[in-house]
């Protein structure tokens, strides 16, 4: 059956089926994007077949993923990386609070740190970390040690020394951006209850921060691991020097510096894991959080059981 | 009864910058006593609270909580600053109850409890615990001892700072305005714990806008204006019958 309908208005309506359930939805179609699709997948191909057509040997780049010589460079590499970030964070969450501190001597010095050491280029400090031995020939704690310096400031050290204070600076300031996100009616029912300021810092504002800290704590540690690269210049036997080592003696430098990347992206995708389970762990006391990885499957596994 | 001083304010002064918030303020407290707090908003009564506790600090006058004074120490006629140390020490006797609950967003309800008793007092986390669950119990929220405050209504957020701050074991709880923030229909919950508290003797100063609960359970009330106590009195009389202009200006308003 079919009706008439009219609006308030008085204008005429098309006939409608009585029925609602009869109604149908027609999404609205978007054709340009097909379009835009085929266009990239073109563009992709093209470039594709560039380099499947150019004078590349992709035997070489995967032969050479696991030779002693590049599996030498991951391991110094990671080691640089978690030694620099160790270093790095100690001293960022250390920058951090001696600038919130209300001792004035602690926030000039944690402000200088920062303003130093984001303010020169990390190549620059490499440089000069590595050639410490030009100005200062001995080094020497008075009654305990006294070394050349050439002996002690190494590539390695050379290298952690520049990465780790340099990631400081930057971490203190993603820390303190932390700690000025927590509520101060934190710091406040905390003191009421009679804590002391460093205690209220470590176990009520440090841990709240952590959730704002995280994220951009992740990017900073990807951002070093591609940073450590640059220790190549101070000869410290990372990834890149190695596999610079081979292609100088092969010539297969394009296979090589692929074979680099694919360390370099396979490196940077494990940690962009890790600190999304990191993000879920610490989400725990928040609303609308996905449960952990583990939690979620424990979870499958106990209804898997029960069913 | 025995009238034990607890809070003895004696021309009080605090000022942010130019803005002079307190103008002298006088008022006393004794041991088992309920007194209310009431005045306009902006009229420097939660600040004098705070003050109390030494969440600010005072620019003139003299302070002093059971018989010792808040955030200094005398000595002649010089008031010396005293160190983070032993203003911890005087805050762990005083409870206090904040209009935004304030609880630690990275604990349960028990978590918060405790963390005063552990933490400060260095009580044991098991003896810690049995008293928090007994808390938490008598405020009505036995079953919700594992919740996180986000997962809490507003009320039960607020019963559980009440019982934070009663695991310090206070001699005084001070309240700054304890239901401003919460839905008209959880505001009885918690004034009811708040009642509870009132008739088993802990001596109480509460900064509100609830008069109901005021006439009902202080046996004082203040009100304060533009940094000054106008009126002080028992409850009957100043919302009943208020001697000053401002007092009946006030109530008018709000009642």
């Amino acid at each position: 059956m079919v009706v008439e309908n009219k609006l308030e208005t008085g204008r005429e309506v098309p006939a409608v089926p009585t029925s609602a359930r009869a109604l149908t939805v027609v999404p609205l179609k978007y054709p340009g994007r097909w379009v835009l699709a085929i266009v990239i997948l073109v563009l992709l191909a093209l470039l594709v077949r560039a380099f499947v057509v150019a004078d590349i040997d992709y035997a070489v780049v995967v032969e050479y993923l696991t030779v002693p010589g590049i599996l030498e460079g991951v391991r110094n590499t990671l080691l640089l990386l978690l030694l620099s970030m160790a270093l790095g964070l100690v001293l960022g969450v250390l920058t951090a609070v001696m600038r919130q501190s209300p001792n004035p001597v602690l926030r000039w010095v944690g402000g200088g740190y920062v303003w130093l050491f984001r303010g020169t280029p990390l190549l620059v400090q490499l440089l000069i970390w590595f050639n410490l031995a030009i100005i200062f020939n001995t080094f020497t704690i008075p009654g305990l040690v006294s070394m050349p310096m050439n002996t002690l400031m190494t590539p390695f050290l050379a290298a952690l020394l520049g990465l780790g204070i340099n990631e400081g600076a930057y971490i203190s300031e993603i820390v303190r951006g932390g700690i000025l996100s927590v509520d101060h009616g934190q710091r406040e029912a905390a003191s009421a209850i009679g804590m002391p300021r460093a205690k209220i810092m470590r176990r009520i504002v440090l841990p709240q921060a952590m959730r704002v800290i995280i994220p951009p704590l992740g990017n900073e540690f990807i951002a070093c691991l591609k940073f450590t690269s640059l220790a190549y210049t101070i000869s410290f036997s990372e990834l890149l020097h190695s596999a610079n080592k081979i292609y100088t003696a092969n010539f297969k430098v394009i296979e090589l510096l692929f074979t680099v990347t694919i360390w370099y992206l396979a490196l940077t995708t494990v940690f962009s894991i890790l600190q999304q389970m990191l993000e879920d762990r610490l989400g725990r006391s928040s609303p609308g959080s996905r449960p952990s990885f583990a939690r979620r499957l424990r979870k499958n596994l106990a209804l898997r059981r029960t069913a | 009864m025995s009238k034990q001083l607890i809070v003895h304010a004696e021309q009080v002064t605090k000022s942010f910058g130019e803005l002079q918030i307190l103008k002298g303020i006088d008022l006393q407290v004794f041991r088992g006593e309920v007194l209310c707090i009431i005045g306009p908003s902006g009229s420097g009564k939660s600040t004098f609270l705070r003050c109390i506790n030494h969440l600010e600090k005072i620019d003139g006058g003299r302070l002093s909580v059971n018989g010792s004074l808040v955030g200094y120490r005398q000595n002649g006629d010089r008031l010396y600053e005293l160190r983070d140390k032993d203003v911890c020490r005087e805050r762990a006797n005083i409870g206090m109850v904040f209009q935004h609950f304030n609880l630690f967003g990275h604990k349960t309800a028990l978590e918060n409890v405790i963390e005063g008793p552990v933490q400060v007092k260095g009580i044991s986390k098991k003896k810690a615990t049995e008293q928090g669950m007994a808390l938490l119990e008598r405020v009505g929220l036995g079953s919700r001892v594992h919740a996180y405050p986000y997962a809490m209504s507003g009320g039960q957020q607020q019963r559980v700072a009440i019982a934070r701050a009663l695991a310090m074991e206070p001699q005084l709880m001070l309240f700054d305005e304890p239901t401003s923030s919460l839905d008209p229909e959880l505001v009885g919950e918690v004034l009811d714990v708040m009642k509870d508290l009132a008739s088993s003797g802990m001596t109480m100063v509460v900064v509100t806008h609830e008069m109901g609960f005021a006439r009902e359970v202080a046996d004082g009330i203040v009100f304060i204006d533009n940094g000054c106590v106008v009126e002080r009195g028992q409850p009957h009389d100043v919302l009943g019958n208020p001697q000053e202009e401002r007092t009946r200006a006030f109530l008018s308003a709000v009642l």
